[in-house]
């Protein structure tokens, strides 16, 4: 199963003839990745990488019935991307761009709300690393190679923050059902929360890794909906420990600026979720592969 | 990005926010000046980007030219240090001269970006003149909050509804609202993150006046701002940032002394930690970019060593598509080309490992290569005490 993709999932890619979208576009058809086309308004009826390119997204899922996208148009015009996305009748959708402006995103979130919950596409990102479901499907800029099929989902901000996770669990021997970038913008299609409820939901994920860092609500967020709602066991390691307040660390969301929103707080309010926490960035592995021990114990 | 006072009163009067009459002075001679322009009292303010200006000395009253001067000349070309600039403090180099005001009463306005509801939040307190931080502990049940719905924009009601919320009288209202939406206007078209005026006061003479402004802009919507991104002030930046983001790295001074280079902003940040979980002290936060081309690594070594406290260099590069082997290249091509003799720890994960560590170990330089996160930071910790 996995979730939001798999081998399956027609995959679009929106900004697909410019060089960044061509050599990812390329990695994820060698990956597996199943792309059926892309969209790059003004090049529609020729064909790039041996796939179809469109004018519009609309005029691609009516083509090929694309069920998935992936956004690597530039910053001013990512936004208006999106929002084609979503129109079109697009399920789920990765943005990758970094630097979109926060009132666009709101825009964003706003305009998909036109559409009722049941039929809404999911958004994940901006400025994230992509989803991967391990030997199924990458929709991402993602090394492949360093994810190993399993049953842990991983769910974080930053990108080679999770890599580092992936090895990790990887030399344990760890598998990964799918590894979802929620990207590390103040304003973001799907929160921890969003992407822990689908985790929760899915039959071939035992666990789940968050990876969290300073900034923003969605990791008490997470915490509370985590000892709430799920069943499964959620560890979690929030970088920024030595930040100081005020400060922005590299993500445009990645700022203290209210409280509750430091690393030492949002560990605290997890740990009193029932969320077992990695003390370190180098033991998120083996923090996760103690608790799916005491899982096939309790089995 | 911040900027000044002055340039932030600028922008909100063009919205029609009432401010105060003012002008700029960069010396004490152009201070008195401005002071004989405007007539009558005036204040002399520091322009810093920082609140708490009036604690450190950089906001005055001033009756006479004698004191103006007096003021300009204590002000001028100091640091004025408060909690907000650091321990470093920030340099006044520009002074705004303006009219004083007989204040009634002092209201907090602030205007938000609400992570939690994903909209512009609008905050107001009738207990103006404190820091919000300051009005939420002590008087929390004085602050009123409005969301505005992004679909339509902020509301005349909604700004109705905060001003008889501050219980002033309703001819205020009437000079109040124009404010807040102005302030609202200003916000949604000039793409900032925060705008804050503290404190909008009511004068003895029943006006409404911005006697304090602060703004803060959206860093990724400066490319369609070009008269927003003008108003940038190098100045009040650490030279150590703004030489780093003059070149395209994100890069946050800090005050230890070992120097960091990382790829990915996560990641910089677990790098920081592991330093301090191993008894060391950072001396910066750097994120060269998910690539790390040798180019970019000569660039930040370069980044990095123009902070003078740094004693040893930890690069820590997660190599997806990029290969270990041509970042341990470009690390090694870096550190012969800019001849740096300082121990440099070097973890390289990923994507070809082995060969890449094998060209850090045989390069004949004085770089240590390190396999896990935890035994890079022990390393450079240890280094940096020796050296």
């Amino acid at each position: 199963m996995a979730i939001f993709i798999n081998e399956k999932t027609p995959i679009l890619i929106q900004g697909f003839t410019g060089r960044i979208g061509t050599f990812h576009a390329q990695e994820m058809i060698d990956y597996g990745s199943n792309v059926v086309g892309g969209v790059t308004p003004g090049k529609g009826g020729t064909s790039h990488l041996g796939r179809p390119v469109f004018n519009t997204v609309k005029g691609a899922v009516d083509e090929t019935g694309a069920e998935a996208s992936i956004v690597f148009v530039p910053p001013p015009f990512a936004a208006d991307a999106i929002m084609e996305a979503a129109d079109a009748g697009i399920k789920y959708c990765v943005c990758i761009t970094d630097g979109i402006p926060a009132q666009d995103m709101i825009r964003v979130k706003r305009y998909m709300r036109r559409y009722k919950k049941e039929g809404r596409m999911i958004l994940t990102g901006p400025n994230c690393a992509g989803t991967i479901s391990p030997g199924k499907a990458m929709l991402g800029i993602m090394p492949g190679h360093i994810y190993l099929p399993g049953r842990v989902g991983i769910v974080g901000r930053s990108g080679t923050l999770g890599y580092e996770a992936a090895e990790q669990m990887k030399a344990l021997g760890i598998g990964v059902s799918t590894s979802v970038g929620i990207g590390g913008d103040p304003i973001n299609g799907s929160s921890h929360r969003d992407v822990l409820e689908h985790f929760e939901n899915d039959p071939d994920t035992d666990a789940v890794l968050m990876i969290g860092e300073i900034g923003g609500p969605q990791e008490a967020e997470a915490g509370l909906f985590a000892k709430e709602h799920m069943k499964k066991p959620v560890v979690a390691y929030i970088a920024g420990l030595s930040a100081p307040k005020g400060r922005r660390m590299g993500h445009a969301g990645a700022i203290v600026s209210a409280f509750g929103e430091s690393a030492a707080e949002k560990v605290e309010i997890l740990k009193g979720c029932g969320v077992t926490i990695a003390p370190t960035p180098s033991e998120m592995g083996s923090t996760v592969a103690q608790v799916i021990g005491r899982l096939k114990k309790v089995a | 990005m911040d900027i000044h006072e002055y340039q932030a009163k600028e922008l909100l009067a063009k919205f029609g926010v009432p401010i105060a009459r003012g002008g700029l002075a960069y010396s004490p001679e152009q201070a008195t000046y401005r002071a004989s322009e405007l007539g009558g009292t005036v204040v002399v303010k520091a322009q810093i980007h920082s609140g708490a200006r009036g604690k450190a000395g950089g906001v005055k009253v001033c009756k006479s030219e004698k004191e103006i001067e007096e003021a300009a000349e204590f002000m001028l070309g100091r640091k004025l240090v408060t909690h907000q600039t650091g321990p470093s403090g920030k340099l006044v180099s520009r002074l705004y001269i303006e009219e004083a005001t007989n204040i009634d009463r002092e209201i907090y306005l602030g205007f938000v970006m609400d992570r939690a509801s994903e909209r512009i939040v609008v905050v107001a307190s009738a207990a103006g003149g404190m820091d919000i931080e300051e009005i939420s502990a002590t008087q929390p049940d004085t602050i009123i909050r409005v969301s505005v719905d992004p679909a339509v924009g902020m509301q005349q009601f909604q700004a109705r509804e905060l001003a008889f919320g501050l219980g002033v009288d309703p001819d205020i209202v009437n000079k109040i609202v124009p404010a807040i939406m102005g302030c609202y206007r200003a916000f949604r078209d000039l793409d900032a993150m925060m705008v804050e005026i503290n404190p909008l006061v009511i004068t003895k003479e029943k006006q409404v006046l911005a006697l304090d402004a602060k703004m803060s802009f959206d860093d990724n919507a400066l490319f369609r701002r070009p008269h927003i991104a003008e108003l940038r002030d190098k100045s009040q930046e650490d030279p150590r940032e703004t030489y780093a983001s003059d070149r395209g790295l994100a890069y946050v001074g800090l005050d230890g002394d070992i120097g960091c280079i990382v790829n990915g902003a996560g990641l910089a940040m677990a790098t920081l930690d592991m330093i301090k979980l191993a008894g060391g002290e950072p001396a910066n936060f750097l994120d060269i970019g998910g690539g790390a081309s040798p180019e970019r690594v000569t660039k930040s070594f370069k980044a990095v060593l123009r902070d003078r406290n740094v004693k040893a260099i930890l690069v820590n590069v997660f190599a997806g598509i990029n290969r270990c082997d041509w970042v341990a290249k470009g690390v090694v091509d870096a550190v012969k080309e800019l001849e740096i003799t300082m121990p440099i720890v070097v973890r390289l994960a990923g994507t070809n490992v082995e060969e890449g560590r094998k060209i850090i170990d045989n390069s004949g330089l004085t770089v240590i290569s390190a396999e896990t996160l935890a035994d890079a930071a022990k390393q450079a910790v240890e280094a940096a005490k020796k050296a």
